[in-house]
């Protein structure tokens, strides 16, 4: 198995206003290696939001290729790119969102009906990803009853608990205040460290950017590297 | 937890917003139970109507009463294969509130053209065998918790006897069913040599006759038959269908068929708009969560029938409630009308048209926010922030 997860080649987005098409980026080209923790800075409205959801497939791109995992994604039909989603991407949000009616423990198994696991082993599984963002006691406890760092924690168990490639997180701290960030960084910081998780986060604090391994700028559709983390 | 689990919680997002939406599918559903059964016990005898079955009546009208010798003549008509009569006795048990529709017919002819009464051997025989024997129908049987064997005296508020007392002494002998059919049999048979014999007046008339004439293509020619071989008597005819008669003899309690379509239509567009509406909101309220729910992977179609299925169980809960009430409503009006209205309740079939309507209900409310929920794309969902 090779060590590239994504390859992206000649990658470019446009959007038509009015009469004219705006290009978000053109002709985009990098890899993403297995294992990596990437941090996307840059300035608010320069595409960031959107790569990642031409990464996640939740979007399709107006031209180029979209290889992960040697899959091309970018020309699947949305029946199969859901089921792709399902097993293959987890996602964490700037706003949490999680599902207001159900408790911390049924969000985090949300995405586990899509599998076809025993009711058992989605209670283990579910048990396991709330014990590695330590929330396990809180299981019970609906999202209105949790403070907003323990909220994206149970998004990220939830992003966690089908064993994705990838995470994809889009300003996951921007909501939250310098301390929980560092803690919800740390957390982040660890799945990519001790699980292996591969980890693109898309940010524009500075201080969150230093968890990473590798922080890219994106302005006016190019990537700028700016330094290896270690 | 499975898919259901989050249809149900859907639903009940906004409790209150539930709760008022089912509460206007039971009133609905309420309304739709109560008058469909009450059309339901008025129409029986127009359900039971057979096409080659005709009533022949007093022209006048058919409260007055014919000279018991028409009986005899219209057994010879050509085209008639059988005929029979029956008196309307005005019943009641003990207290005249308790209403018991009577007639008073010739048991033999009169089975001879209702094959479908059913009664026993053993219970016919007893009534060939004794004057004072009646057939009673099992609604009413069970209403007065009657029992083969039972006697009692059958009052009428029209007819007197000679000795002056308005109550024959009769004797339960058959209880009647009625066959392949979901109707009530809510009505009393007794003899009516038995009854014609006592009497104090209005000896020897009968109420009207009824014949079988095998095939409705020869109804016009037998009812012409009749009616022009009474003509210029005292007594003068008109033969119907069994149908026509059944039709005007309800049409005198008002047209309760016509009632129930509208109030039933006027309620059900009323809260079909209101429960459409009210489901394209809470769906477009519910629209980042959509997006979030496809983002982890939960397919468009999936997603539909979570819609459609939240509707559908929205409408089932609030209809099965509508219904459930009307049974308990219905089951208070035959007690506080007496005998007015025996076999009063949900009948089989109306449960099973309620069902439909529920399924039908449910699917139209929700088909519109759940086709939103499906074309709904995860970009513009979650831009929403
Ligand atoms: N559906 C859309 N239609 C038109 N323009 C869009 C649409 N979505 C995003 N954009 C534009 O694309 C640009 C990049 O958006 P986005 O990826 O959200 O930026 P970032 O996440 O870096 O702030 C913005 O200028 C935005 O206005
Ligand atoms: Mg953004």
């Amino acid at each position: 198995m090779t060590d590239v997860l994504y390859e992206l080649t000649d990658l470019s987005k446009k959007y038509t206003r009015g009469k004219e098409s705006v290009a978000i980026f053109e002709d985009l080209t990098m890899t993403i290696n297995r294992g990596d923790f990437i941090a996307i800075m840059g300035p608010s409205g320069s595409g960031k939001t959107t790569l990642l959801n031409l990464l996640g497939g939740i979007d399709k791109p107006s031209g180029g290729q979209v290889v992960c995992n040697g899959l091309r994604i970018d020309n699947l039909s949305q029946a199969r790119l859901a089921k792709w989603r399902s097993s293959h991407v987890g996602f964490i949000f700037q706003f949490y969102n999680l599902m207001p009616t159900l408790t911390a423990a049924q969000n985090v198994e949300l995405p586990l009906l899509l599998t076809k696991l025993s009711g058992k082993e989605r209670k283990r599984r579910v048990q396991t990803a709330l014990e590695v963002v330590k929330l396990a006691e809180r299981a019970k406890h609906r999202p209105r009853q949790l403070s907003g760092g323990q909220q994206q924690r149970v998004a990220i168990a939830r992003a966690l608990v089908a064993d994705p490639d990838v995470l994809l997180c889009d300003e996951p701290t921007g909501d939250l205040d310098r301390a929980t960030a560092d803690e919800i960084l740390e957390t982040l910081q660890l799945l990519n460290s001790e699980l292996g998780k591969t980890i693109v986060m898309v940010t524009h604090d500075p201080a969150a950017a230093k968890y990473a391994r590798r922080e890219l700028h994106l302005d006016k559709g190019r990537f700028v590297e700016s330094g290896a983390m270690a | 937890m499975n898919d259901l689990t989050l249809i149900r919680k859907s639903l009940f997002r906004k409790k209150t917003r539930a709760i008022l939406l089912i509460l206007s599918i039971m009133t609905a559903f309420l309304i739709f139970g109560a008058l469909a059964s009450i059309d339901r016990v008025l129409n029986s005898s127009e359900e039971l109507s057979r096409a080659d079955r005709l009533v022949t009546v007093n022209k006048i009208n058919f409260t007055q009463t014919l000279p018991y010798a028409y009986w005899g003549r219209v057994q010879g008509v050509d085209g008639v294969q059988a005929v029979t009569h029956a008196s309307w006795f005005g019943g009641y048990f003990q207290d005249v509130r308790n209403f018991v529709q009577a007639f008073a017919v010739d048991m033999d002819s009169y089975l001879e053209v209702y094959p479908e009464l059913e009664i026993t051997a053993d219970q016919r025989a007893a009534l060939a065998e004794r004057r004072d024997c009646v057939a009673v129908g099992a609604d009413l049987a069970e209403q007065y918790d009657w029992n083969v064997g039972d006697r009692f005296p059958l009052s009428s508020n029209i007819w007197r006897q000679d000795n002056g007392s308005s109550a024959w002494d009769v004797e339960v002998c058959a209880i009647m069913t009625i066959t392949g059919q979901d109707l009530p049999t809510n009505y009393l048979l007794l003899q009516y040599d038995y009854y014609n014999e006592a009497l104090a007046f209005n000896r020897d008339q009968i109420g009207w006759m009824i014949m079988l004439t095998g095939d409705p293509g020869l109804n016009d020619g037998v009812s012409q038959r009749i009616d022009e071989m009474f003509a210029n008597s005292p007594a003068e005819t008109e033969t119907t269908t069994e149908a026509a008669f059944s039709q005007a003899f309800v049409e005198q309690l008002g047209n309760i068929g016509l009632i129930l379509s509208l109030v039933v239509s006027a309620a059900f567009a009323t809260i079909l708009m209101i429960v459409g509406t009210t489901m394209v909101m809470a769906i477009n309220e519910r629209t980042k969560e959509v997006g979030v729910m496809k983002t982890l992977g939960f397919s468009s179609s999936r997603i539909f029938t979570h819609v459609l299925s939240e509707s559908v169980l929205l409408s089932l809960v609030g209809g099965l409630l509508g219904l459930g009430l009307a049974v308990l409503l219905l089951g208070g009006i035959a007690q506080v009308a007496g005998g007015q209205l025996p076999g009063l309740g949900v009948g089989r079939e109306t449960w099973i048209q309620a069902l439909g309507l529920m399924l039908a209900f449910g699917l139209v409310t929700g088909f519109v926010p759940a086709l939103n929920a499906m074309r709904l794309k995860i970009v513009d969902a979650l831009g929403k922030e």
